[in-house]
């Protein structure tokens, strides 16, 4: 068996036997971004269909003032609370949270209403609490409508034609496809997959080189007949095994986590089948190479678990620099983004999941990127080895 | 056999190790004897080729060890200062694993290391994982792991630290095992009885220099008549530190 295939078998072998590898690279890593994932996005889904369900409560103060504007109300579905309240009271109300919405009707209401002059409503809310900034969105929606009803009455009856007073028809086109809306929701999985697939060979990495020296393996290891390219080599391919199993694990979860969460109750569709959990694969399956270099070789500079750990804490971070660029200036895809390991694979991953066309020398162009700098890493890492300072 | 001839070795301002040349005969147990920090461990690193000296040369049955690296290791076994196991492994995975590495071919693999286990008494743990093993049981995996490939040379550091006296026993005798078979075996220690008891020559180092190289026989001689230990300060001077 050459040198390499025993050192990446050993290395396979004994993490299989480490709880701690075993958790982090098959349940905590892959599971944990799914799973938090759905319960997010359910919670939010929920929230807001429940919301619009639900009857819009308003109390309303001094209704006696206007009658008409009460009873349009109550024809909307308002959920109608009367109440005797001064401005202070309602104010105090809103505040104290034993009133969402609180509409305050003058008693100048009736005469200047009369008078065709704008007669005064006021609409009290909260617009930092989220929620009732939506039902104080709804009553000034129904007020709004209530009001240009009678506004085209009163040209009506003076005979003329209330269309005068509507110069323009506006017409709301959102050309957000279901599927796009629901990119923006699902904008940040990418991430979780990274996290989950760098999470995989994390404890490799660490057992692999400031294990080997914790343990003191390392000397008896070094003064073997085998290059140190090879045994980096085959240590690093034992954290890309690690790393791919995750990623496999980590996808599978997702296709099943986006089977029970309700997307389509908000008219989204995330294009998250087998067939786009396979590409998702094929994407990141370059950037496997790179991850594990990187975590074997920022490892090999440690001297204990604890430091790598902490090291590697901070590089597991790296990954999502550019996605939180990505993110701020909303980029899209383009090919001379490509060249950025872990921006590509999640721009790339982002136009399958809006089952964009994705051009195939882009992703020739992301995958070389990334095995590129996994190159120069193995190479850096291989030399790093070679040094005397290497024993510790 | 194994040879060091003029090895130089610095470390920023310190020179661990001054000009020594001494020879390991096969057949023999040869003992680097000298106090901690003398540069006994800096010396057998030259020797199994994980530092490179700055002037000087070792060789293993006359194979330049900087030359042709992993030519010269196959003919040496090596049981650092640190000879750690594989905790998740079991003792004959650990055994294998290095094995492997040596190139010996899985067939003879299996003979050799039914063989090791005979010759160090291993069989009652040689299937149980290595993370609960006794120091005795450490020492005996790590020097079957270092003797796998079958080697006529075997370069140890220190190897009784951290034993119990039964495991120092056990260990003396398997050293003695290893000569009776033709075998060059040289290891460092700072315990001059352990020296005495084992070995055929001495060498005994000092502030990175070698102060003598002779035979425990003559030592003894040259002390005439007074105890051995006074024989070894003698050379050492009295600030050494040797036990």
């Amino acid at each position: 068996m050459p040198a390499l295939v025993t050192v990446f078998a050993k290395e396979f072998l004994e993490n299989l036997r480490d709880r701690r590898t075993l958790l982090s690279a098959l349940l905590f890593g892959p599971l944990f971004g799914p799973l938090l994932f759905g319960i997010m996005v359910s919670r939010m889904l929920e929230q807001t269909v429940v919301e619009s369900d639900e009857p819009l409560k308003v109390t309303v103060s001094g209704s006696e003032h206007a009658p008409g504007l009460t009873s349009y109300l109550v024809v909307q579905g308002v959920n109608v609370t009367l109440a005797k309240l001064s401005e202070d009271q309602a104010r105090a109300a809103v505040r104290g949270g034993s009133a969402q919405v609180v509409i305050v009707i003058p008693e100048e209401y009736p005469a200047r209403f009369t008078a065709a002059l704008p007669a005064p409503v006021l609409l009290v809310a909260d617009s930092t609490d989220s929620q009732t900034r939506k039902s104080a969105d709804r009553a000034r929606m129904i007020l709004g409508n209530y009001s240009s009803t009678l506004a085209q009455l009163r040209l009506q009856i003076r005979g003329v034609n209330p269309l005068l007073s509507l110069p323009l028809a506006v017409n709301d086109i959102d050309i957000a496809t279901p599927t796009g809306r629901a990119v923006v929701v699902l904008g940040f999985m990418t991430y979780f997959v990274l996290f989950a697939m760098l999470m995989g060979g994390l404890y490799l990495a660490i057992d692999s080189t400031a294990g080997e020296r914790e343990r003191g393996s390392l000397e008896a290891l070094l003064s073997l007949p085998v290059a140190r390219g090879v045994l980096v080599g085959g240590k690093i391919l034992a954290t890309c095994a690690y790393m791919c199993i995750s990623l496999a694990l980590s996808l599978t979860a997702f296709v099943c986590v986006f089977r029970f969460v309700p997307l389509e109750k908000l008219g989204m569709s995330a294009n998250l089948g087998a067939g786009t959990a396979v590409l998702f694969f094929a994407i990141c399956l370059p950037f496997v190479p790179l991850g594990a270099a990187l975590m074997t070789f920022v490892a090999s500079f440690t001297r204990s678990y604890r430091e790598a750990q902490t090291y590697l804490t901070t590089v597991l971070l790296v990954p999502t620099l550019p996605i939180a660029f990505a993110s701020i200036y909303s980029l899209k895809t383009k090919s001379s983004l490509m060249f950025i390991p872990s921006l590509s694979q999640h721009l790339l991953m982002t136009s399958a999941l809006k089952d964009e066309p994705i051009a195939a020398h882009d992703v020739w162009v992301s995958a070389a990127a990334s095995l590129g700098v996994a190159l120069v890493l193995f190479v850096l890492t291989a030399r790093h080895w070679r040094r005397e300072t290497m024993l510790g | 056999m194994i040879e060091a001839s003029h090895l130089s070795k610095r470390f920023g301002a310190i020179d661990a190790v001054r000009d020594v040349s001494f020879s390991a005969r096969d057949g023999e147990i040869t003992g680097i004897l000298g106090a901690n920090g003398a540069g006994k461990s800096t010396c057998l690193r030259m020797l199994y080729g994980v530092l490179t000296p700055d002037s000087g040369r070792a060789s293993v049955d006359g194979i330049d060890i900087r030359g042709e690296t992993s030519k010269a290791r196959a003919h040496l076994g090596v049981l650092p200062h640190a000879a750690g196991l594989y905790g998740n492994l079991t003792a004959r995975e650990n055994i294998g694993y290095f094995g492997a590495l040596q190139g010996v071919e899985r067939a003879r693999l299996k003979t050799r290391i039914a063989e090791l286990a005979d010759l160090l008494g291993m069989e009652s743990f040689l299937e149980r994982r290595a993370k609960g093993f006794s120091q005795g049981q450490r020492i005996k995996v790590a020097l079957a792991r270092a003797l796998v490939h079958d080697p006529g040379n075997i370069v140890l550091d220190e190897p009784t630290n951290g034993l119990d006296v039964m495991a120092i026993r056990n260990l003396r005798d398997m050293l003695l095992a290893l000569k009776r078979q033709g075998r060059c075996v040289l290891f460092s220690s700072h315990v001059m009885q352990e020296v005495a008891a084992l070995c055929d020559r001495v060498v005994i180092i000092g502030q990175g220099r070698v102060l003598a190289d002779e035979t425990v026989q003559s030592i003894r001689e040259r002390s005439g008549g007074k105890s051995l230990e006074e024989a070894f300060l003698g050379v050492l001077g009295d600030t050494e530190g040797v036990r």
